[in-house]
């Protein structure tokens, strides 16, 4: 019970700092997707077909998972790089009573939120220009999960890349080397089908693939992908053990 | 009985000792200052002390808890007020004093009460709803302080709680500092100011390159080396110090000085002096 409370109070501070930028926040982190959707999709997606469904069809569920990605990423990493760093406030809640797994969860819950929102957007934005891919309420139910786990997955990738990157260059360096090329590479702008079998089996090791075959599954009405599902899942707690092996590192 | 036990504790950043070799005790309900010059260890030994660093070697007890095997029991009853200011700039004072009082697990009512109290017991209730930035240094320090004090902590670390602090400043952070004392806190602080250590603390320990090389009370350190200094400028270049136990054979020193010797200065000893004859260098560095 303690734990709930825990992660509560360690998200309470994350969200009433966004309770100041919250619009400006939310437009920034919908600008690059919006413009993926009309350059990619409404410019370039019409009269392609990908897979046997139109280019627009198939690049929009793309489009949603790779912004629940950066949004998620960088909303749980920015703000813990900011405590850790500038403010040291992040030293408090080590010094707390607060239990490690509750910092890690509550520091990534403001990701999640920050994904969720600015993903259902895109979603939403989507539905606009593609109206085909609304999808019966049930279907629609399971996309919200999914994408809900993706941002809290990715969320904890942001926590523990924060928690072992100790500098800013070091954080941006990230940014443009590991998360960059991963927005576009894993399938979700073309279809992993048109690769060679190396390249496929190299980003089946990225945990974006399986987000956006996921999602895109649910709203394409294809069968449920039950392995990029457990290989999700995998990465999901491998980044919560990392989280929990980068505090662990540093405090007693 | 013992606040703070440290034996034979350790900390090495790969080749610099950080802490060496560090036996010391903290009795329950003494002011204690820890002085030394920037780089002695002072804030190394903080944060070890605070759960946040971990010893190379060597036992930590606080507050009768092993450091090491129960940090959340020490967790509970210490504070601190970290050398960098910690709170976080984007939220107002009440925001922060409301977040570090929920991760203390205290309950709705309490908070209020607690946030309420302590606003007012440093003035600060017209700047509650205030950014942190907007508040000047002393404004700050103040509300890190209060921050620290929401769990009503029995033992409080301050790391140079006063320095960039105006002298006006400082002197009401001593005053808040004693009155902490008085109400059964038990205070641990560093500082690098001489004049700080003398006037504040009932014990001082004096740590140079990560070693605790003195501790005592601060008159008992100054008789040790000599109550008395004769300072004298030596080929107008170098200052030379003789330490005596009393005026009469200060001034019979000095009697006995040739004539070339121009300036010379009889003073009372303070704890820059046991430093230097501790040390043969400066608190504030050469
Ligand atoms: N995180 C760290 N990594 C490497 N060296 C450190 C670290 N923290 C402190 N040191 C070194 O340990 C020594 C003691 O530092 P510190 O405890 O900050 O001294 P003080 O607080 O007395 O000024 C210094 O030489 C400092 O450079
Ligand atoms: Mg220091």
């Amino acid at each position: 019970m303690n734990l709930f409370s825990d992660i509560y109070s360690v998200f309470w501070l994350d969200l009433r700092v966004m309770g100041r930028h919250w619009k400006s926040l939310i437009a920034t982190s919908l600008v690059l997707p919006l413009l993926y959707l009309v350059a990619f999709g409404y410019g370039l997606g019409r009269g392609i077909d990908v897979d046997g469904v139109s280019y627009l069809a198939f690049v929009i569920p793309g489009i949603v998972a790779l912004t629940a990605f950066s949004t998620s990423f960088n909303g749980a990493s920015s703000k813990l790089q900011v405590d850790k760093m500038y403010y040291k406030s992040f030293d408090e809640l080590l010094m707390s009573p607060v239990s490690s797994y509750a910092i890690i969860i509550g520091k990534a819950l403001i990701g999640v939120l920050r994904g969720a929102i600015s993903a259902t957007a895109i979603y939403l934005a989507g539905l606009a220009l593609a109206p085909t891919l609304l999808v019966s309420p049930l279907s629609s139910l399971i996309f919200l999960m999914l994408m809900l786990l993706s941002c809290f997955v990715f969320a904890l990738f942001g926590v523990m890349v924060a928690l072992l990157i100790a500098s800013h260059h070091g954080m941006s360096n990230f940014s443009t080397l590991v998360i960059l090329p991963m927005t576009f590479l894993c399938g979700t702008f073309f279809s992993l089908n048109q690769l060679p079998s190396i390249a496929k089996a190299v980003l089946y090791f990225l945990p974006l693939t399986h987000s956006a075959t996921l999602l895109r599954s649910t709203v394409l009405g294809l069968p449920f992908p039950w392995l990029s599902f457990v290989g999700f899942l995998i990465f999901g707690s491998a980044f919560f053990i990392g989280c929990v092996f980068a505090l662990k590192r540093s405090s007693v | 009985m013992e606040s703070i036990c440290t034996e034979n504790l350790c900390k090495n950043y790969g080749t610099v000792k950080a802490i060496d070799n560090l036996n010391l005790s903290v009795h329950a309900g003494e002011i204690f200052g820890f002085l030394g010059p920037n780089g002695a260890g002072k804030t190394t030994t903080i944060r070890v002390l605070t759960t946040l660093t971990r010893p190379t070697s060597g036992s930590v007890s606080v507050g009768g808890y092993n450091v090491k095997d129960e940090p959340d029991k020490v967790k509970k009853m210490i504070g601190v007020v970290q050398q960098h200011l910690s709170l976080d700039r984007d939220l107002t004072v009440r925001e922060n004093m409301e977040f570090r009082a929920r991760i203390q697990h205290l309950n709705a009512s309490k908070r209020k009460q607690r946030i309420t109290e302590l606003l007012e017991y440093v003035e600060l209730t017209e700047f509650a709803d205030k950014m942190v930035d907007t508040l000047s240094g002393g404004m700050k320090k103040k509300a890190a302080i209060v921050c620290s004090l929401l769990h009503e902590p029995k033992l409080l670390f301050l790391d140079e709680p006063t320095v960039g602090l105006d002298a006006q400043a400082r002197r009401r952070l001593w005053d808040f500092v004693r009155r902490l004392n008085k109400d059964g806190t038990t205070i641990f602080l560093t500082t690098h100011y001489i004049e700080e250590a003398e006037v504040l603390c009932d014990r001082v320990g004096i740590m140079h390159h990560g070693q605790l090389i003195a501790v005592d009370k601060p008159a008992n350190l100054r008789e040790k080396v000599g109550s008395i200094v004769v300072e004298t400028l030596v080929d107008n270049k170098e200052t030379h110090y003789q330490f005596f136990a009393n005026r009469e054979s200060a001034n019979a020193y000095v009697k006995g000085l040739p004539a070339d010797v121009k300036t010379v200065i009889i003073r009372e000893s303070n704890l820059e002096d046991v430093f230097i004859e501790q040390t043969g260098e400066k608190v504030g560095g050469q």
